[in-house]
């Protein structure tokens, strides 16, 4: 094993995942609960209102679902909308989201968020969905995580970006390098290498929209244009599908609920399940008991449905179009369209895909083949492997990715000079020359934007920073040079210098709506002086709660059909087991306790065979606890839950990716429509 | 680009002592990168300096370098590296970037050769109001009055099919004179690269001379553009 595991994380607006490259392929790691999304809801636990700051706990995930309902004033979800995001930013964000952000905001200053009685970064937040998936990592690993690649949708600002690699520190990871997200699935599709010619990836997540145009060659992967829209995505669709419910309640029933933030999360949580069953299903039912007591009862047709939702559909054609004209190609030369995001599942969309790209009029098919829901994870993972060197099918893959935005500079008249273009290939770099208006002047002001707008206003403020300790000159006699450049993760990095004198210009980049490297330091969740012993204690929980799994799935086997055909000897084997752990699970022994479940998981692989067998047809062989009850998950049967992750050495490749099996899944068993 | 006079890249390896080329952004014998001396965009691919070159090459040139260069190779390095990788891979990207577009490599060249060309990206000026090529005086006049017309139709929501029809002929018009300038750049440029101190300095000065010539139409064309698609919504 390399000692240093580096992991690929998509952090997601709905989920989140965190994938691993396992040999040649990638793995998608499953939770504590055997989940492989971690939905990216954030509650803060009630404490005593004396309690200390350091006595705050938070959960993630599923976990967290329950208290969106039961006491949504302490939870957050969609955080990733207002990443790297000002007040002015994010108004309308406000009018649909239940954000509730701290009063004393300042235009300028980072968001804060009210949980119960604290306040959150948006990047604190972030950080605490990375670390439960970096201690799922740790779990599956047993060992410590430190490094990791992150997904961001392509079209994120430099904002964005850094608010998203801060979260990544706080949480206690290095982040190797932000990849985005459409070019990771394209990474997780494209490891064979022998893929050439240009494609398309069409990425439709819970809150963004992603398009990029990339032409495979030999195993470079070379973006040539990207577009899209940081907050379009399946949100926008749940969030009209609860508007009209909401006037119909009011309408019908005479009840306003819009002030009450428990029964919005329910409605919420309703119309998103009839959205996923409209996705294979001619109509939805919406069923709900109003607080008078009334039933707000509704039938959907598809059609209804489809109507209403293709106006935020359509919003992904401009920007497809626009990254067509950017590349200089026609939709005809286009070879292939990857899916990507779990709003891809709708059927709308897929028509319009297949309009925009003429799919079905040249005989093609959009590929689908990886669970959109887990495809940009997966090609997080590749994306580590190629920065650890540590396969030979990644050794030869190399991403050559854009920058999203053009990066400008202000110029008299609060007009923009472009130095880098949109699409430009990254790292990219610029250099700008400057001088001084006033005799004897030792500072020069440099505004620089992004964005494709005309004029500064319009355009997004990265930063502005003084040059600083010019030496005083004659004006117009210094001659600044300053050097922008766009690194690998399309973060800007300045540097400046007077060339007359040759003296290094102190610079400060300020960034307008950004942490200082002072604040993200205070912000890290773990102290480092205590992580060893955290990291023990952990562990020790999270391998009980591994224990406690196992023994209710045995417990529970016993009552099924495969129980009957196991042996005495097998029996035996089976309730020995079961009593070492239980015993070396009451201790306080990381590695005996990790044994014991080794061991009752090696008697119980007959066990799992024979029920195996008995849910599918064919045999099956060499499965364990672990694999044989995801299968039954899949295969609905409603008695096994909760597949312990330490069993995951034994999978071969026709369950690692599954592609087919995740396609056909009865939407009943696929929760999540949202991925990003 | 920048003027400075620094010097070029050492003449040794940093990590094996090798001997380096004047302008090499990896070492021959080692493969180790380099750290970046002053060199431009055609040393960056090994190439003389010519307005022709092989963009098929070129390409293939630079998925070879990327390989090496890129920072995606540097994860493990010393941060020293990985700073020497990033610099020589944006110094890369720019320099493909700029050679394979034959417009933005003939105004690199020039420029290079010392001309002063009209910099509409650089920041600085943004020379708003440029002169029309003398010859084209009156039909950019004529132009001119047609495109401030349809946009008053288009503002009242009037439609004149007969001015819509006019422009988009006079579209036709200046884009064969841009596809002119393009060609005489294109034979200008062989010129220069074929000939003598003396024939260079004449076809340079002509190549500059175009390139305004060709900034103009079309922005012209764009202006058009604009103009016709607003009335085809």
């Amino acid at each position: 094993m390399p000692e240093e595991r580096i992991i690929g994380i998509d952090l997601g607006t709905t989920n989140s995942l965190v994938a691993y490259m396992e040999s040649d392929l990638p793995v998608v790691i499953p939770g504590v609960d055997g989940s492989n999304l971690v939905p990216s809801i954030v509650v803060l636990d009630p404490v005593a209102p004396d309690a200390p700051i350091s006595a705050r706990s938070v959960t993630v995930g599923n976990s967290a679902r329950r208290a969106l309902i039961e006491s949504p004033e302490r939870a957050i979800y969609s955080v990733k909308r207002l990443m790297g995001r000002g007040l002015a930013d994010v108004q309308e964000e406000l009018k649909l989201f239940p954000f509730r952000l701290a009063d004393d905001i300042q235009p300028g200053e980072v968001l804060r968020i009210r949980l119960g009685e604290m306040q959150f970064t948006p990047s604190e937040i972030s950080a605490y969905i990375l670390r439960q998936l970096k201690r799922n990592a740790e779990r599956y690993f047993g060992a410590e995580v430190k490094k990791a690649v992150i997904t961001v949708p392509a079209y994120f600002n430099d904002a964005q970006r850094q608010a998203t690699r801060d979260a990544g520190r706080m949480a206690g990871l290095d982040v190797l390098r932000l990849v985005n997200e459409p070019t990771a699935a394209a990474l997780a599709y494209g490891l064979d290498r022998a893929k050439e010619g240009i494609i398309a990836v069409y990425d439709l997540g819970g809150g963004t929209f992603d398009i990029s145009i990339l032409k495979l060659n030999d195993g470079i992967f070379e973006v040539i244009a990207t577009n899209g829209d940081t907050h379009l995505g399946g949100d926008d669709i749940d969030n009209l599908l609860l508007a009209v419910a909401l006037d119909e309640i009011r309408n019908e029933h005479g009840v306003d609920l819009r002030q009450q933030p428990d029964a919005i999360q329910a409605l919420r949580k309703a119309v998103i399940e009839a959205k996923i069953v409209l996705s294979t299903e001619p109509a939805a039912k919406l069923d709900i008991e109003l607080p008078n007591g009334d039933r707000y009862q509704r039938e959907v047709p598809r059609e209804v449905y489809e109507e209403l939702i293709q106006p935020v559909i359509e919003r992904t054609a401009g920007p497809t179009k626009q990254a067509l004209t950017d590349a200089g190609i026609t939709p005809d030369k286009i070879e292939e369209v990857v899916l990507v995001g779990g709003s891809t599942r709708i059927p709308a969309v897929r028509a319009l895909v297949d309009q925009l790209f003429q799919l079905s009029a040249r005989g093609k098919q959009p590929h689908t083949e990886l669970n959109p829901d887990e495809v940009v994870a997966l090609g997080a993972a590749v994306q580590a492997s190629i920065l650890a060197g540590s396969s030979t099918t990644t050794e030869e893959l190399l991403l050559l990715d854009v920058t999203p935005l053009s990066l400008g500079i202000e110029a008299l008249g609060g007009v923009v000079a472009r130095i880098i273009q949109r699409n430009s290939t990254i790292p990219a770099s610029a250099t700008e020359h400057f001088t001084t208006g006033v005799d004897g002047q030792t500072n020069v002001a440099i505004h620089v934007l992004q964005g494709e707008r005309e004029l500064a206003a319009d355009c997004r403020s990265l930063a502005r920073f003084d040059l600083k300790g010019i030496p005083p000159m004659q004006a117009g006699l210094p001659r600044i040079e300053v050097k922008f450049l766009i690194d690998a993760n399309g973060i800007l990095k300045v540097s400046a210098r007077e060339q007359r004198s040759g003296l290094e210009s102190q610079i400060e980049v300020k960034p307008t709506y950004g942490l200082t490297d002072e604040q993200v330091e205070t912000m890290i969740l773990d102290s480092f002086d205590y992580a060893e012993t955290d990291f023990e204690a952990r562990q020790l929980i999270e391998v009980r709660l591994e224990a406690d799994n196992i023994l209710d799935k045995v417990q529970k086997a016993e009552s099924s059909p495969a129980w009957r055909l196991l042996t005495a000897d097998e029996i035996a084997a089976i309730a020995a087991a079961v009593t070492e752990l239980t015993t070396t699970k009451a201790g306080n022994d990381l590695a005996q306790i990790r044994a014991s479940i080794t061991g009752l998981d090696h008697a119980t692989r007959n066990l799992a065979e024979k029920m195996m067998e008995a849910a599918v047809s064919g045999a099956m062989r060499g499965k364990t606890m672990q694999t044989a009850s995801d299968e039954l998950d899949r295969s609905g049967d409603p008695e096994i839950h909760a597949p312990h992750p330490f069993a995951k050495a034994e999978f071969d490749d026709s369950t690692k990716i599954n592609p087919t099996s995740e396609q056909q899944a009865e939407p009943g068993q696929n929760p999540e429509e949202d991925q990003k | 680009m920048s003027t400075t006079s620094t010097t070029s890249g050492p003449a040794a390896c940093w990590a094996c002592g090798a001997t380096l080329g004047s302008f090499a952004l990896l070492c021959p014998a080692c493969g180790k990168v380099q750290p970046l001396g002053s060199i431009d965009y055609y040393q960056v691919f090994d190439l003389d300096r010519g307005f022709l070159l092989d963009t098929v090459s070129l390409e293939r040139e630079f998925h070879r370098l990327s390989r090496k260069l890129h920072p995606d190779r540097f994860a493990r390095a010393s941060a020293q590296e990985q700073e020497w990788s990033l610099t020589a891979t944006a110094l890369l990207n720019d320099a493909y970037r700029t050679l394979r577009d034959p417009i933005q490599r003939t105004e690199y060249l020039l420029k290079l050769c010392g001309l002063k060309i009209g910099e509409e990206n650089s920041g600085k000026s943004k020379s708003a109001d440029r002169q029309p090529p003398a010859d084209l005086l009156e039909e950019v006049f004529e132009l001119n009055m047609q495109l401030e017309e349809m946009r008053m139709n288009q503002k009242m929501g009037e439609d004149d099919p007969s001015l819509q029809a006019d422009l988009t002929a006079a579209r036709g018009k200046f884009e064969t004179l841009l596809a002119e300038v393009d060609s005489d750049l294109a034979s200008k440029g062989s010129e220069w690269d074929a000939g003598n101190a003396a024939t260079r300095e004449n076809a340079a000065n002509a190549m500059a001379a175009q390139l305004d010539r060709r900034r103009y139409l079309r922005n012209l064309v764009r202006d058009v553009n604009e103009v016709l698609s607003t009335a085809t919504d």
